[in-house]
């Protein structure tokens, strides 16, 4: 079982879509060693006969007639925005300029 | 007045309908209570003064036109702040939310819309629900109304602190590793966690969805069954909401009976590492349910000293996932950083300044968990593990009807006690998490003072899935048997709280 | 890099050096009333952030819950492609951070898809048969639309700043993804569009889709890999996104063949990428590597119960598809008694279901084939449009036909009718009477125009007369030219004949 480390810390950040100071990725790496350190145990416990339980109580095939239902209004979208324009959501530029 | 606020809410709605007392002056005597003491609780983050009179004054006047009328109806009541309300902001305890209003209602709410119960406001938690001590909301901690330098427990820490402090008879709490019943027990009230799909989690704020249930936070054990019938039920727009009627709960608390009935006794749930004042309350407990005629066993469920590390590899995980929306785009807080701003950079910003470090670092330990080439070692062996828990409960609700434990290893710790060593922090979810894993419901009742430091000890009790009505009908014994032994209910006991700031 | 500036090879160079292997991911968006997960309105084209419920914009404390149409249109577009279909199976979370995914996670499906191991026949058009295996079609949601704004172009390059419509988001998916189709060489580029074609007819067939590329409802990304002939390994893929026409997938796989081979022939390794389909160059750039970004961490989507199918369900779906498009061809063929080739070229013109509905109204096969593939196809080129499009019914044509049959009108004629009932002067008697276009067959004016004729040349009329039959045809030429073609040539040369005295030598 692999150990968490600094660099590991920065590049999860980074998937995670958080910044992170020097700081910050040195505190996180040291807590996230020692609770990794403590879980890690789980992966030794269950063989392959067990199967996983992704939902505590099993149901399946709960399905919704296709019919069409209330929508909101493109005010009501839009209310809690950071910004907007044009009744559309407006975000920054998505690459950096050329 | 002030009696107003010591009810509970069964005595409160006999008192409603008998026409004693109106729902505006039970609604008032409340935000009066709040007002004079929440500044120094500090459980609620909004107080929804307006609408609650409004509403009680709806009831008033129904209830004069001869309506008929749910029998809550006019019983105040709080919401945790991870459930969402119209025209009240909804936080999750979190930068990230701050002043966002849902343009719709969670199901829960519209439940208590239609049982017309004034909605105080909205209590304080540890950011998303994250946490056990409520030290990790945004927005100042939540302090413990038996000792104001220690924690209510959380992440539901102000839904408990408000009922402890007589600020509301009735509040919701989430429960995702305990935090409705840790709180429960360091508060010294009543709170449950219902068989998972038992209450629609449409609408409130998801942290891991496969562990997630709404429920019921109260000062009495049949107060949580009036509300647990509330807002239970089937409902179409949660999945995994089951179809099963919420059944007979109040009536099983009223009868309240535990003759024959075997109770088991978890061995890994006791001994090293619970607090002797603790160990001792819970000792007297079981021979209380012993005397009124229960049979008490032991039962042995061996996968539970995995179940901490089960569940901090789902619940991060689900969670990593469930908080990647608050990116501000949608909603929700937008940092824009110096220099080029591209969305990549407004969103790693915008997460850096919006959340919490227990949020942060959950996100991170869920990412890892669920990472290329570490998920089969992690998140694939905790679903394992969590069948192996599930086959523990299985095997020792063959032997007995309902399980017991000590909800909580100690009493409330001190603020900033634990802030620094999130581990230990993590431990004290210890006897709470197999349930949420099993998706078994969970009740827990005040079981005395700790002789070391005079502060409330928590019980709790277990029930196979969907059968919830067991807790109340064994809780409602057991509470009886302690409230006789004390001359009354626990929460008399406590300090008197002098006005706020 | 700008489009089209890569070096290439040409395409025969290419295929003479290396083996092309291909693969397709083409994603079908379903015309169900609702999204995949919510109830909002699966429409096209309205106010933007309008068909949004709380769940499409994946606002805090919202769940998903999944449509039945489509999880039923997922089996059938499954059924029709020979695929076996799950007993259990799950919804995962595909995590990844975009400003168009409300959830920065899609909601698709992972380890156990609906539909897997399948197999369809693809025919190119001169009748050769291409199978292709289809390892898997799953369900999944479609993201929100982006609009790129500032800059020069409207693309994301350059933009200053983005604007999102949540329309779109959770509209059901069926992403149908074949396994590497070795084998096809020179072909590759034909069989890209032909694949493509039928993935195309299949769904709108079965009725799940409405098919239409033009509007995104059929989407293709192509992969294309070479290696050296002779080589068992697969070469390095490259990915080129959403080729959205017919012609496109074809131009991009020949062009990405060309390109790979260059790349190889400088020794260069391929990069696997994705690319960027350029319609105006007829080129791919490139898009981003793949990366630490492609780190999607799929999980079993908590907030969803598993689908179990069985027999019962699958045999009620199966029971409610309708023929497939090639079994209906074979028995089309066989029952017009057209040849492969006659048939194929009904097929590449688009019109058999026109002659099928021809003559189902009342026409023989091989009149309804001389309309379609004749007049019709004719007009519809000039046109620029599909022959269906024209407004052509068949009982228009079997009119016509009628008209000819009975002798009213003559072939040439019909053009001209066909043009007044699609102008909406009426039906073809109506034209044929306001146009004043029967066939002359009052034998009057006929004889008038046979005696001058004759008169004009007396040479002519002797030779006949003496038993050169054949030396009719210069006499009915003037009768026909005197009636500006408004007669029936037949009719006219039996009147020559009587008035010879040479009737009965025919």
């Amino acid at each position: 079982m692999a150990e968490i480390n600094r660099d590991d810390v920065a590049h999860l950040a980074r998937l995670a879509h958080i910044d992170m100071s020097d700081d910050e990725l040195d505190r996180m790496a040291g807590e996230l060693a020692v609770i990794v350190d403590s879980i890690k145990s789980v992966s030794e416990v269950a063989g392959d006969d067990v199967p996983a339980t992704s939902h505590p109580i099993p149901l399946s095939n709960v399905f919704r007639d296709d019919v069409v239902g209330e929508t909101l209004s493109n005010e009501e979208a839009l209310l809690g925005a950071p910004d907007n324009a044009d009744g559309r959501f407006k975000v920054p530029a998505i690459l950096d300029g050329e | 007045m002030t009696d107003l606020i010591r009810l509970s809410a069964d005595a409160l709605s006999l008192r409603l309908r008998a026409g004693e007392v109106s729902a505006v002056e039970v609604t008032q005597a409340h935000l009066d209570r709040i007002a004079a003491v929440d500044g120094s609780i500090n459980a609620f983050l909004h107080v929804n003064t307006e609408q609650a009179l409004s509403v009680a004054a709806g009831v008033d006047r129904a209830r004069a036109d001869g309506e008929a009328l749910h029998p809550l109806a006019g019983v105040p009541i709080a919401v945790k702040d991870l459930i969402v309300t119209k025209g009240q902001p909804t936080t999750a305890g979190s930068r990230i939310l701050e002043g966002w209003q849902s343009p719709y209602d969670a199901t829960v709410i519209e439940k208590l819309r239609a049982a017309r119960m004034p909605i105080l406001g909205k209590t304080n938690l540890d950011e998303f629900a994250m946490g056990s001590s409520t030290e990790h909301s945004a927005y100042g901690p939540t302090r413990n109304p038996w000792d104001l330098d220690r924690i209510p427990g959380g992440s539901g820490g102000g839904s408990a602190a408000a009922v402890a402090a007589f600020e509301a008879p009735l509040a919701l709490g989430t429960d995702t590793g305990g935090s409705i019943r840790q709180p429960g027990a360091v508060t010294g009230t009543v709170g449950v966690k219902p068989t998972y799909g038992g209450v629609s989690r449409y609408g409130a704020i998801a942290m891991a969805s496969s562990l997630d249930q709404i429920g019921p936070v109260s000062r009495t054990v049949l107060d949580s069954a009036l509300l647990h019938e509330v807002i239970g039920g089937h409902d179409p727009r949660d999945s995994t909401s089951l179809t099963d009627p919420v059944g007979a709960l109040v009536e099983a608390a009223r009868l309240g009976q535990v003759e024959g009935m075997r109770i088991g006794v978890i061995r890994e749930l006791s001994g090293e590492g619970y607090q002797a004042g603790v160990l001792t309350r819970f000792s007297e407990s079981l021979e209380l349910l012993r005397s009124a005629g229960a049979e008490i066993v032991e039962v042995s469920c061996p996968n539970f000293r995995y179940a901490l590390g089960a569940y901090y590899l789902i619940m991060p995980s689900e969670a990593s996932s469930n908080l990647a929306k608050y990116d501000g785009v949608r909603f929700g807080l937008r940092v824009v950083p110096e220099g080029t701003p591209t969305i990549e950079r407004v969103m790693g910003a915008t997460r850096e300044a919006g959340f919490g470090d227990e949020v942060k670092r959950r996100i991170i330990l869920g990412t890892y968990a669920l990472s290329a080439g570490y998920y089969d070692a992690y998140y694939g062996s905790a679903q394992k593990v969590r069948t192996l828990i599930q086959r523990d409960f299985a095997s020792a609700f063959g032997k007995a009807d309902v399980l017991v434990s000590p909800t909580s290893p100690t009493t409330a710790f001190r603020l900033g006690e634990k802030l620094d060593d999130p581990l230990a922090m993590y431990l004290n979810d210890v006897a709470t998490i197999p349930a949420n894993l099993a998706g078994i419901p969970g009740l827990t009742l005040p079981g005395g003072l700790a002789d070391e430091d005079g502060l409330p000890v928590g019980i709790q009790l277990l029930a196979p899935a969907r059968q919830d009505a067991r807790l109340y009908r064994v809780g409602a014994v057991l509470e009886s048997l302690l409230e006789s032994t004390w001359g009354g209910p626990l929460l008399a006991q406590a300090p008197a709280l002098d006005g706020g700031k | 890099m700008t489009a089209g500036t890569e070096e290439i090879l040409s395409f025969e160079e290419a295929l003479e050096k290396y083996d092309p292997v291909l693969g397709f991911e083409v994603h079908v968006e379903l015309n169900t009333r609702t999204k995949m997960f919510s109830s909002a309105p699966n429409a096209f084209g309205d106010v933007p952030n309008t068909n949004v419920t709380p769940v499409d914009l994946g606002l805090p404390g919202v769940l998903p819950v999944v449509n039945r149409v489509a999880v039923e249109s997922a089996i059938k577009i499954g059924l029709a492609l020979g695929c076996k279909i799950a007993e259990k199976c799950y919804f995962a979370r595909k995590n990844y951070f975009y400003p168009d995914t409300p959830k920065n996670f899609q909601t698709s499906q992972y380890e156990d898809p609906i539909a897997y191991d399948g197999s369809i026949d693809i025919e190119l058009a001169d009748g050769t048969v291409f199978t292709v295996a289809i390892e898997r079609a799953h369900m999944e949601e479609d993201a929100g639309k982006l609009t790129h704004m500032g800059g020069s172009t409207g693309r994301i390059q350059g933009a200053e700043f983005s604007l999102v419509d949540y329309n779109r988001a959770g509209v059901p998916l069926i992403e149908i993804v074949t396994k590497p189709i070795e084998g096809v060489g020179s072909r590759a580029p034909e069989l890209a569009k032909a694949y493509v074609a039928a993935i195309r007819e299949i769904v709108k067939n079965l009725g799940v889709s409405d098919a239409r590329m033009e509007r995104g409802n059929v989407r293709c990304d192509a992969n294309v890999s070479l290696r050296p002939y002779g080589q068992e390994k697969f070469g390095t893929r490259t990915e080129t996104k959403n080729v959205n026409s017919l012609r496109a997938v074809e131009h991009a796989v020949r062009y990405e063949i060309q390109r790979h081979a260059a790349v190889l022939d400088s020794g260069t390794p391929i990069t696997q990428e994705t690319r960027h389909w350029h319609e105006d160059t007829r080129s791919t750039t490139s898009g981003r590597p793949k990366s630490d970004a492609d780190d999607y961490r799929y999980f079993p989507e908590p907030d969803l119960v598993p689908v179990v199918t069985d027999e019962a369900w699958i045999g009620r779906l199966r029971s409610e598809l309708p023929e497939p498009p090639a079994e209906r061809r074979k028995r089309l063929q066989a029952d017009w008694g057209y040849s492969d080739a006659e048939f194929r070229d009904v097929v590449n013109a688009g019109v058999m279901s026109s002659v099928e509905d021809t003559i189902a109204a009342g026409v023989s096969a091989a009149v309804a084939r001389k309309w379609w593939m004749g007049e019709i196809s004719r007009r519809a080129k000039i046109a620029d449009v599909e022959p269906a499009e024209l407004g052509v019914t068949p009982e228009l044509i079997v009119e016509l036909n009628f008209l000819i049959e009975s002798g009213k009108i003559n072939d040439k004629l019909s053009r001209d009718v066909l043009d007044g009932v699609l102008a909406g002067e009426g039906t073809p008697t109506e034209v044929v009477e306001k146009r004043g276009l029967a066939v002359v067959s009052d034998d009057g004016p006929l004889l008038e125009a046979i005696d001058g004729a004759l008169a004009a040349q007396p040479e002519v009329a002797e030779k006949i007369r003496g038993g050169k039959v054949q030396a009719v045809g210069a006499i009915v030429g003037g009768v026909m030219k005197a009636t500006r073609g408004q007669a029936d040539a037949g009719r006219v040369r039996e009147l020559i004949l009587q008035r010879l005295g040479v009737e009965g030598q025919l």
